[in-house]
């Protein structure tokens, strides 16, 4: 009798630590994954794990980063974003245009309270109007890549003297040895991850993408979180645009175009779900740099750029399919 | 009390009115309307010659909504058509020396294809659409560059590119090609099983799975039609211009997503039309051509869509009180 209850209490237990394995193996999947992509890319190229190549691809990956950043927010909160790619055209050319005219440091204040401001009007039609996000973000992608176009004339726009301003510092600088994207990114992700763990706004943002009628039930104001989300991926728009205008002293009118895709695609990668209530900053951070260091692996062993898209089409859909299939304990959905 | 009866009657039909499900759709009053402003602000906008252009302008988005109306009442969604479009493009240019008979063919099943496949991964990987097709976005656009070498192709025999030009009388060969291809399409979608299973399965997936539809088959069936149309409009926007270019296509998913929900489609999925889309596709070939015509800088044209897109989608929750369901805080 007790040794069948000790039997029965170990295999319990046995399978208790499987299934941990398990769920931990999901959890950690995507940053296993990761691990073998350098070690292979490394195994075929000599300059790929050496410190000038990993701080390069770091540092181009940042600008996506920043804005992955800011949108893994809202996509917890169960909402998406497809704006933010016109939002870094316009918030690019605002800034690198006025940095001439009115000088850096009035150029960064007003693309803050601009980028902000489409935010604010993001937010305000998803978070108070209640309207569906992905065609109002959508709405807004075209109707913000017109206001970049009216704006600039369709002409675009540089910084006259890029070695005479202080503003060179944002994307091409460097503060102890790091690049300073590096430092923006790694700040704004830590940030942000630590807001969303240890604050009660950041639990609310994981309520409301969770169940959002229970979350209003319990009292948090739904309008006024889904309306901070916005903000805070307008204001990580607004870092990455400063990043972006600093590093080429100057600015197309279609900068940003795609730039919503990429970013999706690496917040996909990382293990959010596009549902919401769930995620987090670190694993977005992670789906970026294995997006970068794919592109940075491929290109240094002799195959051309667009092979990268290739890999992230295949990729994007195995990390979401392993991860469902291991939550439902089957490959394959049996449904005809 | 009649009288009190009646009232509430009218603003029920009122409400259908408005909302589409009746005679007339919100989005083919906003085509009149900006259809008679544009003739009285321009002397050139209302000939029959303008009006069988805007159609053509139109029948590449066009094309594209008709099969992505389909896949949105699925509640599915398909970002990857304009990287199919230019994938057909390509290939319907590039594939010439074979005889344009083989190249257009070859265009059309790429699309049928990538749309299968699609479907497929939707179908037994239980993934997301949004997200399959994001990664197809990203990747087909990468089998074009891979196909062309990041070159343009050029027509070099004009019997393809006069295929573009050709009429009909006074219609060009491609309006018809459209008309004739939306008609088809809302007769399948109001009058087959596949148009009604089609429904089912957007409105309850687990009902419709109850009922016997084979869902997962229905949904792939409706990637394959939105493929199909993707590559046909590659194939039209290739004779028109004659040419290809690898990038050819970017942003053709918005635009038809945006024609689609302008309709008045669910992105919920279980409820749409093909006259809507129509009116969707017609609303944004009108709005430009009659800007042109005005001489407005396309730019505004952008601005314009989106600010009407969103007032669209307010009108809607307004009308419809089941899509604001939902307690207040």
């Amino acid at each position: 009798m007790a040794v069948a209850e000790q039997i029965k209490q170990g295999s319990i237990l046995g399978e208790k630590r499987k299934a941990d394995l398990l769920s931990f193996l999901s959890a950690q999947g995507i940053l296993m994954f990761f691990l073998i992509c350098m070690f292979v890319f490394s195994l075929f190229s000599e300059q790929f794990f050496s410190q000038g190549n990993i701080m390069t691809v770091v540092r181009q990956a940042s600008i996506i980063g920043i804005i992955a950043v800011g949108v893994t927010v809202v996509i917890i909160g169960g909402n998406l974003d497809l704006s933010v790619g016109s939002m870094l055209s316009f918030a690019t050319v605002l800034v690198v245009d006025l940095h001439d005219k009115v000088g850096p440091a009035e150029a960064i204040l007003i693309m803050f309270a601009a980028t902000l401001l489409l935010g604010a009007v993001n937010g305000f039609l998803v978070g108070f109007m209640r309207l569906n996000s992905l065609i109002v973000t959508l709405a807004m992608l075209s109707a913000i890549q017109g206001l970049v176009l009216i704006y600039s004339g369709g002409q675009n726009v540089d910084i006259a003297d890029p070695g005479a301003t202080w503003f060179s510092e944002f994307g091409r600088g460097y503060l102890f040895g790091i690049a300073v994207p590096i430092i923006i990114f790694a700040l704004l992700a830590i940030i942000i991850q630590i807001a969303m763990s240890f604050t009660s706004y950041g639990r609310r943002i994981f309520a409301i993408g969770g169940n959002p009628t229970a979350a209003v039930y319990a009292g948090i104001r739904k309008n006024w979180c889904v309306f901070g989300t916005y903000l805070i991926s307008a204001f990580c728009v607004a870092c990455a645009a400063m990043v972006l205008g600093s590093r080429v002293m100057g600015s197309q009118n279609n900068v940003g175009q795609g730039y919503e895709l990429l970013v999706l695609a690496g917040i996909i990668l990382g293990g959010t779900s596009l549902l919401g209530g769930a995620g987090s900053i670190w694993k977005t951070v992670i789906g970026v740099l294995i997006l970068g260091f794919i592109q940075n692996g491929l290109l240094l062993l002799g195959y051309p750029y667009y092979t990268q898209w290739l890999v992230t089409w295949v990729i994007i859909i195995l990390a979401v399919w392993l991860d469902l299939a291991n939550k439902r304990k089957s490959l394959l959905v049996r449904h005809p | 009390m009649s009288a009190i009866l009646d009232s509430v009657n009218s603003m029920i039909d009122m409400k259908r009115f408005l909302s589409g499900g009746a005679v007339i759709q919100p989005i083919w009053v906003f085509v009149v309307a900006i259809t008679i402003f544009f003739s009285v602000m321009s002397d050139h906008f209302l000939s029959l010659g303008n009006l069988t252009n805007i159609l053509v302008q139109t029948s590449t988005i066009g094309l594209i909504a008709l099969g992505m109306t389909y896949v949105m009442i699925n509640g599915n969604i398909d970002l990857s058509v304009g990287a199919t479009l230019g994938l057909a493009a390509s290939l319907s240019v590039g594939l010439q020396d074979y005889g344009i008979t083989v190249a257009v063919l070859a265009a059309i099943a790429s699309g049928v294809v990538l749309g299968a496949m699609n479907g497929l991964i939707v179908w037994k990987t239980g993934v997301n659409a949004f997200i399959v097709t994001l990664g197809a976005m990203i990747g087909v656009r990468g089998l074009i560059f891979v196909y062309t070498e990041e070159q343009s192709f050029y027509a070099s025999n004009f019997a393809f590119s006069d295929f573009g030009i050709s009429t009909i009388g006074p219609i060009p060969v491609l309006a018809i090609i459209f008309l004739l291809c939306a008609l088809l399409m809302h007769l399948v979608l109001k009058k087959t099983v596949h148009g009604r299973n089609t429904f089912a399965v957007g409105g309850n997936p687990e009902a419709a799975l109850d009922a016997g539809i084979r869902i997962g088959r229905n949904m792939m069936v409706n990637f394959i039609i939105v493929g199909f149309f993707a590559a046909l409009a590659g194939v039209f926007l290739a004779t028109q211009m004659g040419a290809s270019t690898p990038n050819l296509g970017r942003d053709y998913e918005l635009w038809a997503i945006t024609a689609v929900v302008l309709g008045g489609t669910k992105l919920t999925g279980g409820f749409g039309s093909i006259t809507g889309t129509m009116g969707g596709v017609l609303a944004i070939g009108v709005l430009r051509n009659g800007m042109n015509m005005m001489q407005v800088p396309a730019f505004y044209v952008l601005v314009i869509l989106g600010v009407i897109l969103i007032s669209v989608l307010i009108i809607d929750q307004k009308i419809n009180v089941n899509s604001s369901k939902g307690v207040q805080v």
